[in-house]
Parts: structure tokens; C-alpha cells; sequence
């Protein structure tokens, strides 16, 4: 009994030691900054600054000369502004940005062709086939984007299948960008009303409106009306580029599919003033 | 005891309906549609515009790269245009439209039907006519042929193995085009033989043929070199891996190519088509695909031209029954749901399958209960509950280190999968991403 005490003891002993010798002897100097912004950071690890992780962030915002390229989008500038002063720099204000859905392609806009029964993944339908309708670019309706989200953001509306991004909810993190494996959803600038083409089909004119009646056709006739030059053609799709659109919405009313969306989002409900309404599936 | 492979496999319900149906001949379609990517690697290039007159045989598109295969007009007539069409899937591509008037042979082409044993080229000068003519593996994979008759230089090839398995369930065309023509099989053995200079060749068949064995061994003995080798019926036989193991008892070290055994396999119906293009100068415009269904009115292997839609095909076979829920290009275990049944049949299609409501749906999804059978069916031996998990959880790392790029994309996981888990589906989204990762890595 006495022994075991004994021996137990100096091994305790000669550990503590060893482990005190070690802690000093491979001692990393950390900037003590990092602790402080990362107490500051929502700790939400969601990827979306582009970084691994909120930790990975904060030594970031503790290397950089600058704050001008970073940003959390979960914290968006209020935290900023409290990471600025730990760091000794100027937050520069950057503009909110939100997810927005591509397409409305629903099942009136564009009628489904077959059905598919597999693994419910976007992911997996797309590399199988143009999925339920003839649509190479639309969106498949199987909520990768919904399942991607780490804060519900995304539902996926039962009566279209399309998704629907909650404003109130949505802080640009990406996750659904790079779940969507065609490229659906995009990040664009919390404008009011918020301007864009709700569609991603590259195919011809003659091609697109076959598969679907709301598809851009790439008619060229919004970019000819946009007083700005925001409007670009680029394989048979339109693409309003947000930092230089004025949201005059003077390309609406010309676009002959209502591909364009206008959404206000001080309005209570979504309001759209071009968009098709969609019946059930 | 017959020969099979080794690890893993499946033996599923044979449905070989259509076994004893000869080769039927199909009338010329009015119009055919030609894609310009319906092999593996670059898409041909289009040689014609509207309004050009072809006949049967003329060259339409050139190979479009060192992987890529010419491709020739299956009918006579006129372009009537070269545009963007979808296929089966519904993915768009470049196709050349041909409307039929009559049905002119290029004079190049022999078409009497006598048999020409006596092979008078060089190996050089028969891989160049197989490239010519643009034949591809038609058993599916579409791949060059040519191609595959140039191994890379380290590399000898001592053997060749020609694939007459048929180990998919419900597809005979192959059974039908063996009992159809036999010499024309062998003879187009010995042409593939001395293009890569062997002395050796074995025909596996598997023994749900009985017929075709007997008739094949019976003219094999004029054949030297050429054995008739009977495997024991097992899925997936056919795939290259597969069969070398079974016929010579090699497995292919993994990232290896098969031709680092020694052996080149091609398929019996590939062996027929370079008959055809080296000993009577007939590029590949036609095939035999098998139109199968339990309730289908005509089910049979039919002699088709290439180009033509798979909706009058299936007219011909009796029409879409009744009770149809999904008609399958290729076989039901690797074969793809056809979305788009008026797309044209291309080089590499071997059968239209076409399944009622009983057979066609999927099973509930069950959670996974560790039984382990989809490890014990997969033929690669691989871990496919786990591989399905890691491209599920875009662990694409792990999931490279656990050889998903091996996956043959079979099916027997999930075939065997009590739980009705897509098992397949998610590997194959894996394997696509993995894949891509290499080549960028290879880039960089």
C-alpha cells in the first residue's frame, strides 16, 4: 500500500516536471490579439470570410496590414468595427450582401419531363442527367443549397420547388454558392429593390424558351435600355452586374420571358412586379 | 469447376428474354441524328454543312483529338442541318441531322456477304483502318479502339482477350450476333491478334450461353491461337478487370492499365465491326441492340442503323406497353433511365430495356445496418457503405485515399443493399469530384 503511494507519487512528480520543462522549453509566442478577436467573432465556423474557421479569421485579421478584404459575414460590420480597434485599424463599411436564386423555373414555367427517384441530392441528379426537366442549368429541387445552410436560411418552397432565402436570416456566407452544383445562387448586394436575371440557362434563345417559358433568351434587349452599361451578354445570358446597377429597373419592363426580378425588401411581403406566378406541381 | 473472378460479384435474375431471337434487320429510318460526342474523349469534328449529299459510309466528322473516333453517314441523303440536339439525358450537344433518300453505298464498301478469311495487312496498316472506320468498344464504354490497340511503349501485349461475357441481365445482342457470325467474330479475333502482334487469344464466354460456346468452339478449331474460354456466370464478368482475372488469373495492380498484364480486351461485338471495316472497308453504321421487356409486344435484337431515334425503334419492337415506368439505355445494372426517348441511338448502345412498374421503382431509403454486403459484392474489393458516406460528407481526401477512382461504377453495392441505399449514386458524385481534383492537382 505504502509502496504503491510511494511510486505512484514520483511518477506524478517526475511528470509534472518533465511536462513543466517541456511547456517552457517549446513555448510558442501567439499574438495575445488572436484571443481578443476571436472573443469578439460570432464563433459560428461557418467558412463564409473564406477562411477555416473563426480562429483561422482572427489570425488573419491579426497578420493583415489592412481590413479592407475582410470580412466576417455573420458579425458583418458591427463586429468589424470592434475588430478594428484591437488591431489598430480602420474597418472600411462594406455593403451587405444576400444570396439570390437564379431561377423560376417552376413546375407552370418549366414542365418536368421525367421523374427522377434517386438519392435525394442535387449533387447526384446532376451528374446523372438534365434532371426532371429538360433544363441543363435550372435548379433540380433537391435543397443541397437548404441542407448547405448552417442558419435555415434556405427553405425549399413545396409548391414551386425552388428554394426561398429568408432575408432576415441570410448573412452571405457562401455555403449555398458552393453546394449548388450548377451554380445557381449567387452573393449580390443588398439593394433596394435588388435588381437581377433569374435564370442561368447558356443555351440559345430557341433552346432555352423550348425547356422553359421564363428563361432568358438572350435577347440583348435590357442591356440596350440600361442608362449605366450594367447589363452584359455573355453566352446567350443576361447579367446585371450589381456594383454598377442603379436599380432604375429600366430594363424590366422590356425583357419579353420576365426573366428580371425586382424584390423590395422593406415591403413586407416579396414583391415582384415582372415575376410569372407558379401553380402546383 | 469454371473459371470466374475472384472477389465479389453478384448473380442477378437473367431475364435473357431475347436469347434465342436471331438478328432481325430494321428498315432504314427516315431521318437519323448523329452526335458528335458519342464516344469517351474530344468530340469528332463536323466535316459537312446543310445541304450536303451523303451516302452510306462517307466520312461526316473527323476525329477531334488522339482519343476521339471518326464518324461516318449511316444513311444516304441530305444534311438537313448540323445544330444542337439533346441526347438520352437530356444534355444538350452538336448533332448532324440527315434526311434519308434511298440507301447508297459508298463503292469503297463490300457488301456481299461472302466471308474473307485472308488477312493481307500489315498490324500498322489495320490499326489505321480500325481508326479509320471509327470503331469504338461497343460494349458500352465507347472507347477507341485504335486507341487501345497503341498501349503506351513500356507495355507488351502478350495476350488478347475478347469480352463475349454478356454478364448484364436482359441484353443477348451479343449472344445474337455470335450465332449470326461466328467466322466474321473469328476472323475479326485474328485481325485484332496480329495488330498488337500476339499469338494468343481467348473468347470468355460466360455458360448461360451454351449455344453460342459449342457453335464458337465447333469453329474456333480452324482458328490457331484462338481458345473458347466458358466462365461460370457472374456479374459484373464483363468489365476489363474482371475478365483478365478470370480468363488469366491476373488482377490489374490498382491505377494500373489492364494492359500491364500482358492482355487487350476488346468485346466480340467490336471484334465483328473491325471484321467488317478491315476485310470489307465498312466503317461503323450499324449495330445490334437488344429491345427487351417483360411486357414489351416484339422483344429482339435488332440490326440498326446508327442515328436512328429510339422512340421508332421502340415503335417497331411493338411500342411503349402499357404499364411502362422507365426505359433503360444499356443494362439494368449499368445502364442509365433515358429522360429523352426521342434522342438517337448512338455507337454505344447495346440495349433498350424497358421496365414496367413492378420492376422499375427503387425501394424506400433504410438507414444503413452495417450488414457488410455491399463490401462483400463489390468486385474491386472496396468499401462502398463507407466510400458512399465520405463523397456524402465531402470528404473527398479520405475518400482518394480509400480508392474510389478504383469503382467501376457497377452496381453491385447497391444491388445488394438490403436498406434500398444509393449507395452508387453517391459514390459516383465522389469519384466525379475526386477525379477532378487529381487533374488539378496535375496542373498545378
Amino acid at each position: 500500500m505504502v509502496t504503491s503511494i510511494i511510486i505512484l507519487s514520483i511518477i506524478g512528480l517526475v511528470s509534472a516536471t518533465l511536462l513543466y520543462v517541456i511547456s517552457r522549453k517549446f513555448h510558442v509566442e501567439e499574438d495575445p490579439r488572436i484571443d481578443e478577436i476571436e472573443a469578439v467573432l460570432p464563433g459560428a465556423n461557418c467558412g463564409g470570410c473564406g477562411f477555416a474557421g473563426c480562429r483561422n479569421f482572427a489570425e488573419q485579421c491579426a497578420k493583415a496590414t489592412s481590413l479592407d478584404n475582410l470580412l466576417c459575414p455573420v458579425g458583418g460590420n458591427a463586429v468589424m468595427q470592434k475588430i478594428a480597434p484591437i488591431v489598430g485599424m480602420e474597418a472600411v463599411e462594406q455593403a451587405p450582401r444576400i444570396a439570390v436564386v437564379r431561377c423560376n423555373g417552376s413546375c407552370e414555367n418549366r414542365p418536368r419531363t421525367s421523374h427522377y427517384e434517386g438519392a435525394h441530392s442535387c449533387a447526384v441528379e446532376a451528374a446523372l442527367y438534365s434532371g426532371e426537366s429538360n433544363c441543363n442549368y435550372g435548379c433540380l429541387g433537391e435543397g443541397d443549397c437548404a441542407a448547405a445552410c448552417d442558419f435555415g436560411g434556405i427553405t425549399m418552397d413545396p409548391v414551386t420547388r425552388l428554394p426561398i432565402v429568408d432575408p432576415n436570416i441570410c448573412i452571405a456566407c457562401g455555403s449555398c454558392v458552393k453546394a449548388c452544383p450548377r451554380n445557381i445562387i449567387e452573393l449580390r448586394k443588398r439593394q433596394e429593390p435588388r435588381v437581377y436575371v433569374a435564370c442561368n440557362n447558356r443555351d440559345k434563345g430557341i433552346i432555352a424558351r423550348k425547356v422553359c417559358s421564363v428563361a432568358c433568351i438572350g435577347c440583348g434587349k435590357c442591356a440596350k435600355s440600361c442608362p449605366n452599361g450594367a447589363i452584359a451578354i455573355t453566352d446567350n445570358l443576361a447579367y446585371i452586374d450589381d456594383t454598377l446597377c442603379l436599380s432604375c429597373q429600366a430594363c424590366v419592363e422590356g425583357c419579353p420571358t420576365h426573366a428580371i426580378h425586382v424584390v423590395c425588401e422593406t415591403e413586407k411581403e416579396k414583391v415582384s412586379t415582372n415575376e410569372k406566378e407558379s401553380a402546383i406541381c | 469447376m469454371l473459371k470466374t473472378f475472384r472477389i465479389g460479384g453478384i448473380h442477378p435474375n437473367e431475364h435473357k428474354l431475347t436469347a434465342h431471337c436471331p438478328v432481325t434487320p430494321v428498315a432504314v429510318p427516315r431521318q437519323v441524328a448523329i452526335m458528335l460526342n458519342q464516344h469517351i474523349g474530344a468530340p469528332a469534328n463536323c466535316i459537312v454543312k446543310k445541304g450536303d449529299t451523303v451516302k452510306v459510309g462517307t466520312l461526316i466528322a473527323e476525329a477531334g483529338g488522339f482519343v476521339s473516333a471518326n464518324i461516318h453517314s449511316p444513311v444516304s441523303g441530305t444534311v438537313s442541318k448540323v445544330d444542337k440536339a439533346a441526347n438520352a439525358f437530356g444534355q444538350y450537344g452538336t448533332t448532324i441531322i440527315i434526311d434519308t433518300e434511298g440507301d447508297e453505298w459508298e463503292e469503297s464498301i463490300d457488301r456481299s456477304p461472302e466471308l474473307k478469311e485472308e488477312i493481307t495487312l500489315t498490324s500498322q496498316e489495320i490499326i489505321k483502318k480500325i481508326a479509320e472506320a471509327g470503331i469504338v468498344g461497343l460494349g458500352g464504354a465507347t472507347f477507341p479502339t485504335h486507341v487501345k490497340l497503341m498501349p503506351p511503349k513500356e507495355f507488351k501485349p502478350t495476350v488478347l482477350i475478347v469480352n463475349a461475357t454478356e454478364c448484364e441481365p436482359y441484353l443477348t445482342d451479343d449472344h445474337a450476333l455470335m450465332l449470326e457470325s461466328p467466322d466474321q467474330i473469328l476472323v475479326g479475333c485474328r485481325i485484332l491478334m496480329k495488330a498488337i502482334n500476339v499469338e494468343q487469344a481467348y473468347i470468355g464466354i460466360e455458360n448461360n450461353k451454351p449455344d453460342a460456346i459449342a457453335l464458337l468452339q465447333q469453329h474456333a478449331t480452324r482458328y490457331p491461337g484462338i481458345t473458347i474460354v466458358p466462365l461460370r456466370t457472374r456479374y459484373p464478368q464483363g468489365g476489363e478487370k474482371q475478365l483478365i482475372d478470370a480468363i488469366l488469373h491476373k488482377q490489374v495492380a490498382n491505377g494500373a492499365l489492364p494492359v500491364s498484364t500482358g492482355a487487350i480486351v476488346q468485346n466480340v461485338g467490336t471484334a465483328f465491326a473491325v471484321y467488317e471495316a478491315v476485310q470489307k472497308n465498312k466503317p461503323l453504321v450499324d449495330r445490334v441492340v437488344t429491345v427487351t421487356g417483360d411486357h414489351i409486344a416484339k422483344p429482339g435484337n435488332y440490326r440498326i442503323r446508327l442515328g436512328m431515334s429510339m422512340h421508332e425503334l421502340i415503335d417497331m419492337a411493338g411500342g411503349l406497353p402499357d404499364d411502362c415506368a422507365k426505359v433503360i439505355l444499356g443494362g439494368p445494372m449499368m445502364g442509365k433511365a433515358v429522360s429523352n426517348i426521342d434522342s438517337p441511338i448512338s455507337k454505344g448502345c447495346s440495349g433498350i430495356v424497358i421496365l414496367d412498374e413492378k420492376h422499375a421503382h427503387r425501394g424506400t431509403i433504410e438507414p444503413c445496418i452495417r450488414c457488410g454486403k455491399c463490401v462483400s459484392a463489390c468486385p474491386m474489393g472496396l468499401e462502398p457503405f463507407l466510400l458512399a458516406k465520405l463523397s456524402q460528407n465531402h470528404l473527398f481526401d479520405r475518400a482518394e485515399r480509400e480508392l474510389i477512382t478504383s469503382c467501376l461504377e457497377c452496381g453491385c453495392c447497391s444491388y445488394s443493399c438490403p436498406s434500398n441505399r444509393p449507395i452508387l449514386d453517391y459514390i459516383r458524385v465522389g469519384k466525379n469530384a475526386v477525379n477532378r481534383i487529381i487533374r488539378s492537382r496535375k496542373q498545378s
